[in-house]
């Protein structure tokens, strides 16, 4: 069976490094992609540069189905020079939701030059899988992207304060899910993240940020109902 | 460097002259009559995008819709037309009078984006004046030969008059849905919607997606984010176009709601526009 599978692969592999044609590379990414295979993360990875949304698209979902085995590939091979590959990047890495990714997210959110990178990292920092990390760990990084969501949600553009909302919203939906024993964490984050929520839904210059942050705020207020 | 995608609207940004330092509120007043008409048309531009409307910056741009000095050589008037767009985002609705005036200049572009700034200045007295625009009908507003717009500017005039929330339009815009210009009927299908939010019209803007090419797929999201049909929301976030795009649509979609029920209000289909903004990220 293993004999099979690394000849299908590389096989797998060949044909989207040699389609022809946007259809051809589409199905051949999407082969890949569906076969799951770990020897095929790097080629998935080259697909989101190849300036095809489509096969890119196909390439990012085959990517979160493999998860966190991706990851370090992933961050091996982020794109410097192009933004539009980097971006599928970090919408991967985003949705794989692996607390290794926390550096390379932080930074992205708050320095890349291409709003769409800093939008999926700043989504990313917010749902990242803190579980993963061990206990000592896990408040300091908690801590740095808090930090980081809130001084992001003051952005000159909109879409930066949106993707902000929707990451200090995961954060605050993590702390009221832990369990009793950890609630010292949730006051200290809640109000921080409370606070801006309410300065925001009031004077955000934006009615769909504004919008955004009130869904926010009935979400965790309907969370915390549950959970009480 | 911008994204390419993240940019919806067609009039690109002008290139700073050469060898220019970069402008501040007074160097770009100052520039506004400056000798080199190519740093007057650059000040008009960053004085709509970067100044606040102060009234001294309203009226030296109000001052820039009659110049005579930048032509072009078929006679258009390029610092008119940054200034009349200017105007329209500075918000001051003093300079209504000028833009009205600008509707009668020779130079399409003018007429054109005084309708649109007069549209987002939002001040119901330039209403006959736009309308005056499709009186004519389809027949008289096709394409001028040779050029790559109609006789009258029809689309800005739609656009305008549907801000205005000007249900007498709804007659003479009626007619543009059967426009030989693709284009043009999406703006007349738009301009139905919002202004009699029968969902047909909507509907209209979702079918048409279908056989599209991608630069008019990405026109259509634009009509569709500014008519407010919501549930417009998933064909917007399942086109074929870049996710910037798609987001600045919704965005627009989600607003244009809010603002013809004037209120941010969390019903269903607005929350499934905020669930699909979400998964675009």
């Amino acid at each position: 069976m293993i004999v099979t599978k690394a000849a299908s692969a590389s096989e797998l592999i060949q044909s989207v490094e040699q389609a022809d044609s946007p259809s051809r590379l589409i199905a051949a990414v999407r082969a890949l992609a569906d076969a799951c295979l770990e020897a095929g993360i790097p080629t998935l990875i080259s697909v989101l540069g190849y300036n095809n949304p489509e096969a890119a698209v196909i390439a990012v979902d085959g990517l979160i189905q493999l998860g966190k085995v991706a990851v370090p590939a992933l961050l091996e091979q982020l794109d410097d020079y192009n933004y539009g590959a980097r971006a599928y990047s970090f919408r991967a890495l985003a949705a794989i939701a692996d607390p290794r990714a926390i550096d390379v997210l932080l930074n992205a959110a708050e320095a890349d030059f291409a709003p769409s990178v800093r939008r999926a990292a700043a989504k990313g920092l917010g749902n990242l899988d803190w579980s993963q990390l061990p206990a000592d760990q896990r408040r300091a990084a908690q801590d740095r992207a808090l930090k980081a969501l809130l001084h992001i949600s003051t952005d000159a553009d909109w879409a930066i304060r949106y993707a902000a909302v929707v990451g200090l919203q995961g954060l605050a939906e993590f702390a009221l899910g832990q369990s009793p024993a950890a609630l010292s964490l949730p006051t200290d984050w809640m109000s921080p993240i409370g606070d801006r929520f309410e300065q925001m839904a009031k004077a955000d210059a934006d009615l769909a940020v504004r919008a955004r942050v009130a869904v926010a705020q009935q979400q965790l207020e309907d969370s915390h109902e549950n959970t009480t | 460097m911008l994204e390419p995608s993240a940019q919806p609207y067609s009039e690109p940004s002008p290139s700073e002259p050469a060898g220019s330092e970069p402008l501040n509120l007074e160097q770009a007043l100052a520039n506004l009559t400056h000798s080199d008409v190519s740093l007057r048309y650059y000040a008009a531009w960053w004085l709509g995008k970067f100044a606040a409307g102060e009234p001294r910056v309203v009226d030296a741009l109000i001052l820039a819709l009659s110049d005579e000095a930048d032509r072009t050589e078929m006679g258009g008037y390029p610092l008119r037309r940054n200034a009349a767009r200017a105007l329209g985002k500075l918000g001051d609705r003093r300079a209504v009078p000028a833009l009205l005036h600008c509707l009668d200049c020779s130079d399409f572009y003018v007429r054109e984006a005084a309708a649109q700034s007069l549209g987002m200045l939002g001040d119901p007295v330039c209403i006959p004046a736009l309308l005056r625009f499709l009186e004519g009908g389809v027949e008289a507003n096709q394409m001028v030969s040779g050029r790559p717009h109609l006789a009258q500017p029809a689309e800005a005039a739609m656009e305008a008059l549907e801000s205005l929330q000007a249900t007498e339009a709804v007659p003479l815009i009626e007619p543009f849905l059967n426009h030989p210009v693709q284009r043009v009927q999406h703006a007349a299908a738009r301009a139905m919607y919002v202004l009699t939010q029968t969902p047909a019209y909507g509907e209209r803007l979702v079918l048409a997606l279908s056989d599209a090419d991608l630069k008019l797929r990405r026109s259509l999201l634009l009509d569709l984010g500014a008519s407010g049909y919501l549930l417009g929301a998933d064909v917007i976030a399942h086109a074929a176009v870049e996710s910037s795009f798609k987001i600045i649509a919704l965005k627009s979609l989600l607003e244009s709601h809010f603002k013809q029920l004037g209120a941010v209000t969390l019903s269903s289909p607005a929350k499934r526009v905020m669930a699909l903004m979400d998964a675009l990220l």
